[in-house]
């Protein structure tokens, strides 16, 4: 039970790694994805394509496959970076393909006569999209992509195994201390259902402020 | 792609010239890209001999195919336990009876909010469980508890008229459940729960993680192997076409069956969203993408 008490400091920097690994491969995720989703709508073929071979190839990766292909493959390139920059972009990268198709199947619940009427004041595709299109988008993409991130949350303890400071991690530091597990685990457990339950929240509340009203 | 048409008009014959001229830069920007990556791997000796001779023995072979075996071995075992305990819990879920209905929705909503990896480590850890039962486990609560809301969305997405229809008749709960709304559900479901499935396939993966020798743990074995020179990108290059095209395989055939669903009029009452990973949410996913 004093698990907890007794090791503030590394559930605190497991907790904090955990957020920061959120925070970026989140931010990296959406801006991949709002790329790679404006990609696969364009007018240029080339563009389409990449788009969805990045999509198809990164949904159907094992996760884990990515962080060995990144964390211990990239290196062998000659690319050194610490631990912690590698798992933010194997999990961006991951994450921005299930963010583009989330946005993707937003552009498709904006009805047809928007950019249309949009085309015929004169407007050019960027401005299609961006003026009228994706503001629409926004409001009714806002809870898949509030789930794309609570799964991000979730996919980050993978991060733990490969040497990065991250909330699961935490068990191996404890267990060798010699704690009780179980209640490692509970802690550890509670700490996720925390982010997972803030994350929620924070969408739930974006949700009612933007969301769209069908 | 027809939707996005939505987008821009039909390209006049200027338009289609400017198209051109951005067909032709972003091609040549993505081979360039392609070019650098090549030129790196050529130049960090990626193709050396030594680096790709393990793939030419024959026991190290056997070693992959064995993990390949392992791995799909993990994910049948997983895949049937999942459907079992998402119909158990579904059951439980959308029964009448409180004291029924209430653990049914705490084991669901708690297991889905869980990384599964957390859950794979307890059970592996704290239960000192072997790694090949800990890795099932952990993937048949995970993957159960949402194919529960699966099956749970997919039944309630029957349309009420069937249900009202069949009580009225004097059917009991039971037999409605079972001759009305279940056979209606499943074939809508069907997707739905092929793409829970290659979840479940690429969460095997985790296995690699707790020592289990399943297809990344042999390629892992190869790769550290200082007599070949560590060839991790090799073992990288060879493995992920395998796993990722398994994964593949699937998800199409996911994509395949709702198609063929769609056309089906016996489904025309029920169409399903697949409930998002450990949704607590309002809302879905797109239909059909298996989940992150």
């Amino acid at each position: 039970m004093n698990v907890l008490t007794d090791n503030l400091s590394t559930y605190g920097e497991g907790f904090l790694g955990t957020l920061e690994l959120i925070v970026y491969a989140g931010l990296l995720a959406l801006a991949l994805g709002f790329v790679m989703a404006s990609f696969r709508v364009a007018p240029v073929a080339s563009l389409r394509v990449f788009g969805t071979v990045w999509v198809t190839v990164l949904r159907n990766t094992p996760l884990t496959l990515l962080f060995f292909a990144v964390v211990l493959g990239l290196p062998r390139f000659g690319l050194l970076l610490p631990f912690q920059v590698f798992a933010v972009l194997a999990l961006g990268c991951y994450t921005s393909a299930f963010i583009c198709e989330a946005l993707r199947a937003g552009i498709n619940t904006v009805p047809r006569g928007q950019g249309e009427a949009a085309r015929s004041l004169g407007m050019t595709f960027a401005q299609t999209l961006g003026l009228i299109v994706l503001p629409q988008a926004f409001r009714s993409v806002i809870p898949p992509v509030g789930s794309t991130l609570i799964a991000l949350t979730k996919n980050s303890a993978i991060a733990g195994a490969f040497s990065v400071t991250e909330l699961l991690g935490t068990y191996k530091t404890l267990n060798e201390l010699g704690y009780n597990i179980v209640w490692t685990f509970a802690w550890i457990a509670l700490g996720y259902l925390i982010i997972t339950l803030a994350v929620s929240a924070l969408f739930r509340v974006l949700e009612h402020t933007w969301g769209a009203a069908r | 792609m027809t939707d996005a048409t939505a987008l821009y008009d039909l390209p006049g014959p200027r338009t289609r010239q400017r198209h051109r001229l951005y067909a032709v830069a972003s091609t040549a920007v993505i081979l360039a890209l392609v070019a650098w990556i090549l030129y790196l791997l050529f130049d960090t000796g990626q193709f050396t001999r030594t680096k790709w001779m393990p793939f030419a023995y024959k026991g190290i072979q056997e070693l992959l195919l064995r993990g390949l075996g392992n791995t799909l071995t993990a994910f049948a075992i997983a895949a049937v336990l999942s459907l079992v305990l998402g119909g158990a819990l579904a059951t439980g879920r959308l029964s009448d009876h409180r004291p029924v209905r209430l653990p049914a929705t705490v084991v669901v909503e708690f297991f889905r909010a869980m990384p599964v990896l957390v859950m794979i480590f307890f059970i592996f850890v704290a239960l000192k469980v072997q790694p090949l039962p800990a890795l099932v486990a952990g993937l048949t609560l995970y993957n159960g508890s949402v194919l529960a809301e699966v099956f749970r969305s997919g039944v309630n997405a029957v349309e009420r008229g069937q249900q009202e229809a069949a009580f009225a008749l004097g059917m009991r709960k039971t037999l409605v459940m079972a001759h009305v709304l279940v056979p209606q559900a499943v074939r809508a479901m069907l997707p739905a729960i092929i793409s829970q499935l290659v979840v479940a396939l690429k969460d095997t993966s985790l296995g690699y993680l707790i020592t289990y020798e399943e297809f990344l743990h042999a390629g892992k074995l190869i790769a550290s192997n200082l007599d070949y020179d560590l060839p991790f990108i090799p073992v990288v290059m060879v493995i992920s076409p395998i796993y990722i095209g398994m994964c593949m395989l699937l998800s199409w055939f996911a994509v395949r069956v709702s198609r063929r669903e769609q056309r089906s009029p016996k489904t025309e009452a029920v169409t399903i969203a697949t409930p998002g990973p450990g949704a607590l949410l309002p809302g879905g996913e797109p239909p059909m993408a298996p989940k992150p």
